[in-house]
């Protein structure tokens, strides 16, 4: 096995009591003394410093930036005014899902924020670009963290004062002793927060800084999972992948009317012929919420049928655990979209069929800055 | 005087019967208990068998029967309190069975049991 790489804030990690272990090539925090249900209604309550250095970042310049990305991402890139962000999904020629990412416009440059176990394949995806006149260039010397959490603008308030005029998926630059942090208001909890991209040498600095405030806590990739459950977004690899398309990956919203059938640059990105029907006629099998009757977590890879004995298999769940603000288990699974939310359907546990109703993502309503 | 499995239970000898739950040690390793199937009173289990089921927030596990016998009672309360196997391990009891051979000498005490996880 290849060695685990560390972040900036390794040592921080094991200094605050982080239990660290392998994701995605890295050795990253799981929990910290806390624990996973604490992290995590902390988060909700407070705010929650997430080291999320892991993940890609990468820098397109050229003239024709946006019009090239738009032949790898079926969103509208072109029209992404300068300092904001959006989601998007790498497609393939299938009609598949390479990897979901965020694009910044940060005015002569996209910055993009990939997945951690996708980056290297990304970034040679992108390569592809180079003919188009794009250049590519992986940051390889910031740290990336996030603050998540109500009183996530309140403390970064404190060291940067601007952050409270950024509404949701704004990004902006700012000074913070003598350098520039990359901030968007941005993140992967459902809750209100910032994405801060710090160079390598102030990550511990800064991150201590935000760890000295009251209402902060360190959070690992435990509670991380069980947020974003909650808040009903996807995880690659486990929500979608190759085999699941944007429409059944419940991801449509990320393909813009300008880009499907009709529109002024429909297509014209990888797998469109695929894609683009699909999202007019609607997918055979959706990415819907699950909602336990029990305690009991359904978890990755638990088989759904339509009747509590015999029936039809009709999915199995993509993610699954305890939400701990909901109080109660909640998964998601790739089912097919006539059933209706309400419905019971069974889930397959150690050899027992469990009820399970269909209900609506997100289980947590989030609380974004308009 | 508690004894220990290497399962990280620990063993209480209550008359004829056995108490058994998970150690401080178990049930930190495991994180914030969520759910808990334990098995029906008056079940013969044997030894090693996988008789409860016990889900964290990371993850799901198993408890096995420390020894062969009969299911005599069980913790009827744990099932709407997980949490309190993390907060109170060593009153969280699970069941209690009757062994088919009361010698537990073959556990661990209390300093064996501390090695082991030291």
């Amino acid at each position: 096995m290849a060695e685990l790489r560390r972040t900036a804030l390794y040592d921080l990690h094991l200094s605050l009591g982080g239990k660290m272990v392998p994701f995605a090539g890295w050795e990253m925090p799981v929990q910290f003394p806390m624990g996973v249900m604490g992290e995590h209604l902390h988060t909700r309550a407070e705010a929650g410093l997430f080291d999320v250095s892991h993940m890609g970042q990468v820098i397109l310049r050229g003239e024709d930036m946006a019009q090239a990305l738009e032949t790898l991402v079926p969103a509208d890139i072109v029209g992404l005014a300068p300092a904001r962000q959006r989601y998007g999904l790498f497609t393939d020629k299938a009609g598949g899902i390479l990897d979901d990412l965020m694009i910044a416009n940060k005015g002569d440059h996209l910055l993009l924020v990939v997945n951690a176990a996708c980056v290297d394949q990304d970034i040679a995806h992108l390569r592809g670009l180079e003919a188009q006149g794009v250049t590519v260039t992986p940051v390889t010397d910031r740290a990336l963290l996030a603050l998540q959490g109500p009183k996530a603008e309140t403390v970064l308030a404190r060291l940067i004062p601007g952050v409270t005029a950024m509404k949701f998926m704004d990004v902006a630059e700012f000074d913070w002793q003598g350098v520039t942090l990359w901030v968007s208001r941005s993140g992967y909890t459902g809750e209100d927060g910032f994405e801060i991209s710090v160079p390598e040498a102030v990550a511990v600095a800064f991150a201590q800084a935000l760890l000295d405030a009251p209402e902060v806590a360190p959070i690992g990739l435990g509670a991380r999972d069980s947020l974003r459950l909650e808040a009903g977004m996807p995880l690659y690899g486990h929500d979608m992948d190759r085999d699941t398309s944007p429409a059944q990956a419940a991801l449509g919203w990320s393909v813009p009317k300008i880009r499907r059938q009709d529109g002024a640059r429909a297509g014209g990105f990888p797998g469109a012929a695929a894609i683009l029907p699909e999202l007019a006629q609607g997918p055979a099998r959706l990415r819907r919420g699950l909602r336990p009757d029990g305690r009991a977590p359904i978890r990755e890879g638990v088989a759904i049928f339509d009747a509590a004995q015999g029936g039809t298999r009709i999915g199995q769940v993509c993610s699954g655990g305890f939400g701990p603000s909901v109080g109660g288990p909640v998964a998601m699974a790739l089912l097919p979209p006539e059933i209706p939310d309400g419905a019971t359907v069974w889930a397959e546990l150690r050899g027992k069929r469990v009820a399970v109703t269909l209900t609506p993502i997100p289980f947590h309503k989030p609380s974004y800055k308009r | 005087m508690l004894k220990y499995t290497k399962d990280h239970e620990w063993l209480r000898q209550d008359g004829d019967d056995v108490v058994v739950g998970i150690t401080a040690h178990a049930s930190e390793q495991l994180g914030d208990v969520v759910f808990i199937e334990l098995p029906d009173v008056g079940r013969e289990v044997a030894a090693g068998e996988e008789i409860v089921v016990i889900e964290s927030v990371k993850a799901a596990s198993d408890i096995v029967a420390p020894v062969a016998g009969t299911i005599t009672a069980v913790n009827e309360a744990l099932p709407d309190t997980p949490g309190s196997v993390n907060d109170d391990p060593l009153t969280a009891w699970f069941f209690r069975i009757r062994p088919a051979d009361p010698d537990l000498s073959g556990f661990l005490d209390e300093d064996a049991y501390q090695q082991l996880i030291g």
